[in-house]
């Protein structure tokens, strides 16, 4: 019961990963694109990425 | 003289992320506790698996122990330990005792001298308590203090009710009081000097501006959020003082603590559900704009929705802090399992970078739980002026 588990939350931390790091890169492109909008953008990104991370941390809770 | 500001700024950094490294470093806060906790662990340990706790190797026993002390620095405390100084053999404490309150068929109030630091059964009032090196907690035991335990290794003995004024209640109360003092003074000092920000008002003025201009108002919208503001920064500076003294040398980890999240979380949760309006409701109950099956289908949704809502801003929250603390103090550990000339200065470079990183986070995690508990209560007071003519997303 325990590896499956284990298995099961690296997978949701890989996910969790993967999608902030295209927040991130998304970002990075609208910020390029325009630099006179990079507080609103940045506001939107930590939102997203922090809605996003506590699905990682729910999975983490699960194993622990 | 020509002072550039950059180098301080600079230096005031690097002396700041240098502090976890004072706490962390100095040679294990409670030793006794952490010895205890290793021949624990390797009794169970042994239990399932194989021999005694001697056949332990010297690696494995300095392993368990960095463990334990990883583990016992994450945990609140009796006692308030500055540092320890004299070896495992006579640990001399620095620091004071805080308070034990207990509620076991009577009030039992007496210092947390009593237990010596973990080691002694403290005596009060024909009863016995000690605290359990494992977990942390008082239990109630025999005059020579001894546990009984399951199978499982957990504690059987009979636990009483604790209000006890712990480390982290008591750093709670001391940011408490320093917001209080800080911010009323600072509210007086706008009246003397003619609303013009004096001395570290200069500092705080415009992190108030910014959550009231940039957090409150977009999410909440003019009209409502007057009301909130009070909460909002009480929360963005409570958690961000408690995280900024998680990381001095007084070793505290106060919202790495689920229990004071998790009040946070659930304060949050009261004020939105009580301060939210008509449409609140409506959109949980009866979402307008979508076939009437689905309506049936999305009310528990949305009902479990505002329930998941300040549950993740509770696990967000510790979840970062305790991670932050875990990553930093196994970096510390480092030095001991490379135990080479190489292995300090790698792990001293990686733990002051993170250091360096985990102010950044302090700073991040207040605003994240200001923001979202914003957004909460901005969809708690919005309103919407639905109209069965045009389409619904229009107004989104």
């Amino acid at each position: 019961m325990e590896i499956p588990k284990i298995i099961g939350a690296g997978l949701v931390v890989i996910g969790a990963g993967i999608g902030i790091g295209k927040i991130g890169g998304s970002a990075m492109d609208a910020i390029a694109r325009q630099p006179e909008a990079t507080g609103k953008i940045q506001t939107a990104m930590l939102i997203a990425a922090a809605l996003i991370e506590g699905i990682g941390f729910a999975a983490l809770f699960a194993v622990n | 003289m020509v002072f550039s500001k950059k180098p301080l700024q600079i230096i005031i950094a690097a002396l700041v992320a240098f502090l976890p490294l004072v706490s962390i470093a100095n040679p294990t806060g409670d030793s006794t506790h952490v010895a205890a906790e290793v021949t624990h662990k390797a009794a169970s340990n042994s239990h399932e698996a194989h021999g005694a706790a001697e056949n332990l190797t010297e690696e494995q026993k300095a392993d368990l122990e960095r463990k334990a002390y990883i583990k016992h620095h994450l945990m609140d405390s009796h006692d308030f330990t500055l540092f320890t100084y004299g070896g495992e053999e006579h640990p001399t404490h620095v620091g004071f005792p805080l308070p034990v309150i207990l509620w076991d068929g009577g009030l039992h109030v007496f210092l947390s001298s009593k237990f010596e630091h973990g080691e002694a059964v403290a005596e009060s009032k024909g009863n016995y308590y000690k605290i359990n090196h494992h977990d942390g907690l008082i239990y109630k035991t025999d005059a020579q203090g001894n546990f009984t335990e399951d199978e499982k290794g957990h504690v059987t003995n009979a636990k009483p009710l604790d209000f006890s004024i712990t480390k982290n209640v008591f750093m709670i109360l001391v940011v408490g009081l320093l917001l209080f003092l800080l911010f009323a003074g600072l509210g007086k000092s706008y009246k003397k000097n003619g609303s013009i920000a004096k001395g570290a008002g200069r500092f705080f003025e415009p992190i108030i501006l910014y959550i009231r201009d940039d957090i409150a108002i977009p999410n909440i919208g003019e009209k409502h959020y007057k009301k909130y503001m009070s909460f909002l920064l009480t929360i963005f500076f409570f958690i961000w003082f408690l995280n900024m003294f998680g990381l001095t040398p007084l070793g505290v980890n106060i919202t790495g603590n689920l229990a004071i999240t998790a009040s946070l979380a659930v304060i949050t949760y009261l004020i939105t559900t009580f301060t939210a309006k008509k449409d609140y409701w409506g959109h949980i109950f009866w979402m307008p704009g979508v076939p009437v099956p689905m309506k049936f289908i999305l009310a528990p949704i949305e009902l479990l929705g505002t329930i998941i809502k300040p549950f993740s801003l509770m696990i967000r929250l510790y979840a970062n802090m305790v991670a932050g603390h875990i990553v930093l103090m196994s970096l510390i550990a480092l030095m001991y399992t490379f135990n080479s000339p190489i292995g300090s200065p790698l792990s001293f470079f990686l733990a002051f970078v993170l250091s360096l990183l985990e102010i950044l986070v302090a700073l991040l995690q207040a605003y994240i739980f200001t923001m979202l508990a914003a957004l909460y209560f901005g969809a708690a007071v919005e309103e919407h002026h639905h109209d069965e003519h045009h389409h619904e997303a229009a107004h989104h």
